[in-house]
């Protein structure tokens, strides 16, 4: 019996551009917006066994050399991770380069930086799921999976940088001989709660969201180990009606309970500066701008990601073009609020009248980490400016480029808010500067490393992309326009459709007419 | 009628062993099984199924299936959080007793900076955080539970055709504890829906 479906030869790969009708018409370009309708989400395939195939081949192959390749090189950097991470525990916070002004430098940079990457996921699977924004389909799965690694990158900077790693459960309100309990006005405690929280539901979203898809590598797993591994994953989900529209409502409840709760967990890491006293972190614009700079750099991350993963993985025609043109949309948008937060710090500052206010913010741009500052508006707010041609937002190379800047340029930024404030605070004599040590360094590269391990693993055993929801929205998953081989002219033909060339295209090559097997 | 004169499938009638689970028809599109739905919802069966590789738009309603609680219960674990938050924190940095809760804990009056005791704003993010994370959890678990399923097998999990049902095809399954199934009837009924292929499915 057929379990891997009826598949023909895969779609060729795309070329670069749209030539026009030949025989093997490729759709490469969904960035138009066809009049009175809408882009096509899933280019070059009309049966929902390619797309099934399209995904799980990459889970069922052997990957290409360049996974390997960076498997290794992840492997490695985090093996330096763990030698960084126990040296620090045996040692203590002496090896990093803290001193007594700047008593959080890389760490908490480090652990901001990766908190806020992890917000892009939630927000594409929560946020844009309750604005019915169907594009989110092709890069949910991947983006909600960069969001767990990242947040697990991030759980290790606070764990580590408390000093007396065995004493870190203290951190949680459990009984103890001592009699204590953890002082709950602190936001550091609101930290605790805000990050973990956004960890286990970040978790269970994924997890509810993947199960379909890890009954479709059930079902396709040829492997007795394989058939026992995505089968308890899968925990006997058998596609039921009944059971997808509890699923449904589900899915509904996690992301709307999902969206306050990633729009709180930045605000609340903001506290973590905004409520303290210091100047350069006292400010009420703190909660939006960290939310709007987390989302920014998210975005990023995801672009920086998707591009390698997509063509690594011949995943062209579910991550379009247009998937790619909407991510650099929204971080110009995202940009251009944290740009416009830089700039009304400034004001602020100069408008409070407050001398050490004044000074901070000064300092920041002229003291002695001007470069670090001026890392941070280049990439920040200057050159995601590129983003307003289109002929940059569809430009892979260039979108890839512009995406590293914005990583690069938000970890400075969080950098630049810590390490600043901190080196030059209200007594000049107690002044000081950081500077990093070789433990600071390796323990930054390393959190890489075993982000690169985690998603380099997931992007090998699991599946990449939501299958079923990419199904859904499928022009041939309406059940009434297009079901019984009534192909075009039903109500809902302009749902997601064949149109961008012309209407007539996939006419030509539609598959349902070479449909013959059982 | 000649149901009238049918033995009862669900009693072992022939021998226990091959007592099938029930029956299977196979689609091919989302149409297909959207009308094969509301026909049998129609002809009256109660205990089947829609097995589709992903939720077709409507197709719950076609099957007359009512609208989960699921969200009252997850308003429930929700308000329940925010009272656990609350008092979780009152009771560790403002109450001065002790309870038992599997061990005997004492409260700790925490005076920082003359803040009040009970300082309820500060208190918001923690009480937040614990809304946001039971409601979650008990989204999914109860999700899981209402559907019956961590569930390691079932009949139509050993049956290889069924396999395509996270692929590409849509079946419909009437099981045979149905009051009104009986197999022949019931095989032909579900051949006139425009089913590609229909099959028996042993119980395992």
């Amino acid at each position: 019996m057929a379990s891997n479906s009826s598949m023909p030869s895969m779609p060729s790969m795309p070329s670069m551009h749209n030539s026009s009708a030949t025989k093997g018409f490729v759709d490469t370009d969904n960035t138009e917006q066809p009049i009175g309708g809408r882009a096509p989400l899933v280019l070059n395939m009309h049966r929902f066994g390619e797309v099934t195939h399209q995904v799980c081949r990459v889970a069922e192959s052997k990957p290409p050399l360049a996974w390997y390749v960076a498997f290794v090189i992840c492997l490695g950097m985090l093996g330096f991770l763990g030698i960084c991470v126990n040296y620090l525990i045996f040692t203590g916070v002496g090896v990093w380069g803290l001193n007594n002004p700047v008593m959080w430098a890389y760490d908490i940079t480090n652990f901001v930086f990766w908190v806020g990457i992890g917000h892009a996921g939630t927000l594409i699977s929560a946020i844009l799921f309750l604005f019915r924004q169907k594009w989110r389909t092709g890069i949910n799965r991947f983006a909600e999976a960069m969001t767990i690694f990242a947040v697990i990158c991030a759980g290790l900077f606070p764990g580590i940088h408390v000093g007396r790693v065995w004493l870190a459960y203290w951190l949680f309100p459990l009984p103890n001989s001592m009699e204590m309990w953890p002082q709950f006005r602190s936001p550091l405690l609101w930290d605790v709660f805000a990050v973990s929280t956004y960890f286990t539901v970040s978790l269970v979203f994924w997890y509810i969201g993947m199960v379909p898809d890890l009954a479709t590598l059930r079902d396709r797993a040829k492997g007795k180990f394989q058939q026992f591994a995505y089968g308890l994953a899968a925990i006997g989900w058998r596609g039921s009606m009944r059971h997808w529209h509890r699923y449904e409502v589900a899915y509904l409840l996690l992301a709307s309970l999902a969206t306050p709760l990633v729009l709180s967990v930045h605000s609340v890491v903001s506290f973590d500066f905004a409520v303290s006293q210091v100047p350069g972190w006292h400010t009420t614009i703190f909660p939006p701008y960290f939310v709007a700079g987390a989302i920014f750099s998210g975005f990023a991350m995801v672009v920086s990601l998707a591009v390698p993963a997509r063509e690594l993985f011949g995943l062209k025609d579910l991550i379009t073009l247009r998937h790619l043109d909407n991510m650099n949309k929204i971080i110009l948008l995202t940009g251009c609020m944290v740009g416009y937060a830089y700039s009304m710090e400034f004001f602020i500052a100069w408008y409070s009248g407050a001398m050490y206010e004044k000074f901070a913010f000064v300092n920041r741009a002229f003291g002695q980490y001007w470069w670090a500052y001026w890392i941070m508006v280049s990439c920040n707010v200057i050159t995601p400016q590129l983003f307003w041609f289109k002929k940059v937002r569809t430009s892979i190379p260039l979108m890839f480029i512009l995406s590293i800047f914005v990583n690069v340029g938000m970890w400075f930024e969080r950098f630049v808010i810590i390490v600043t404030s901190l080196a030059n605070d209200f007594l000049p004599t107690s002044w000081d500067q950081f500077v990093p040590t070789w433990v600071d360094i390796g323990t930054m590269v390393g959190a890489f490393g075993l982000f690169g391990v985690l998603f380099l693993l997931f992007c090998r055993y699991l599946p990449m992309i939501a299958i079923a929801e990419v199904k859904a929205v499928m022009p041939e998953a309406d059940p009434h326009g297009h079901g019984a081989h009534a192909h075009h002219g039903g109500p809902h033909d302009s749902h997601a459709g064949h149109g961008v060339p012309s209407g007539a295209m996939p006419a030509l090559r539609d598959p349902r007419s070479s449909e013959g097997q059982p | 009628m000649s149901a009238l004169t049918a033995p009862k499938v669900d009693a072992p009638s022939t021998t226990a062993t091959t007592a099938p689970f029930g029956l299977m028809a196979e689609f091919r599109t989302p149409a297909e099984i959207m009308d094969a739905a509301k026909r049998v919802h129609a002809a009256g069966y109660r205990y089947w199924d829609c097995h589709v590789p992903f939720p077709v738009h409507g197709l719950d309603k076609a099957m007359g299936v009512r609208r989960t609680i699921l969200p009252l219960l997850v308003f429930g674990a929700g308000a329940t959080g925010a009272m656990v938050g609350f008092c979780l924190q009152a009771f560790t940095n403002a109450a001065s007793f002790s309870i038992w809760a599997l061990v005997w804990v004492t409260g700790y009056p925490f005076l920082i900076s003359g803040k009040p005791l009970m300082s309820v704003p500060a208190w918001i993010p923690v009480i937040f955080e614990l809304t946001i994370l039971l409601s979650a959890l008990s989204t999914a678990g109860l999700m899981l539970l209402m559907n019956n399923l961590p569930r390691l097998s079932h009949p139509l999990l050993a049956n290889n055709r069924f396999r395509r049902a996270s692929d590409d095809r849509f079946f419909v399954v009437i099981e045979a504890r149905d009051p009104k199934f009986l197999r022949s009837k019931t095989e032909a009924f579900m051949k006139s829906l425009g089913a590609s292929h229909v099959e028996v499915v042993e119980d395992c």
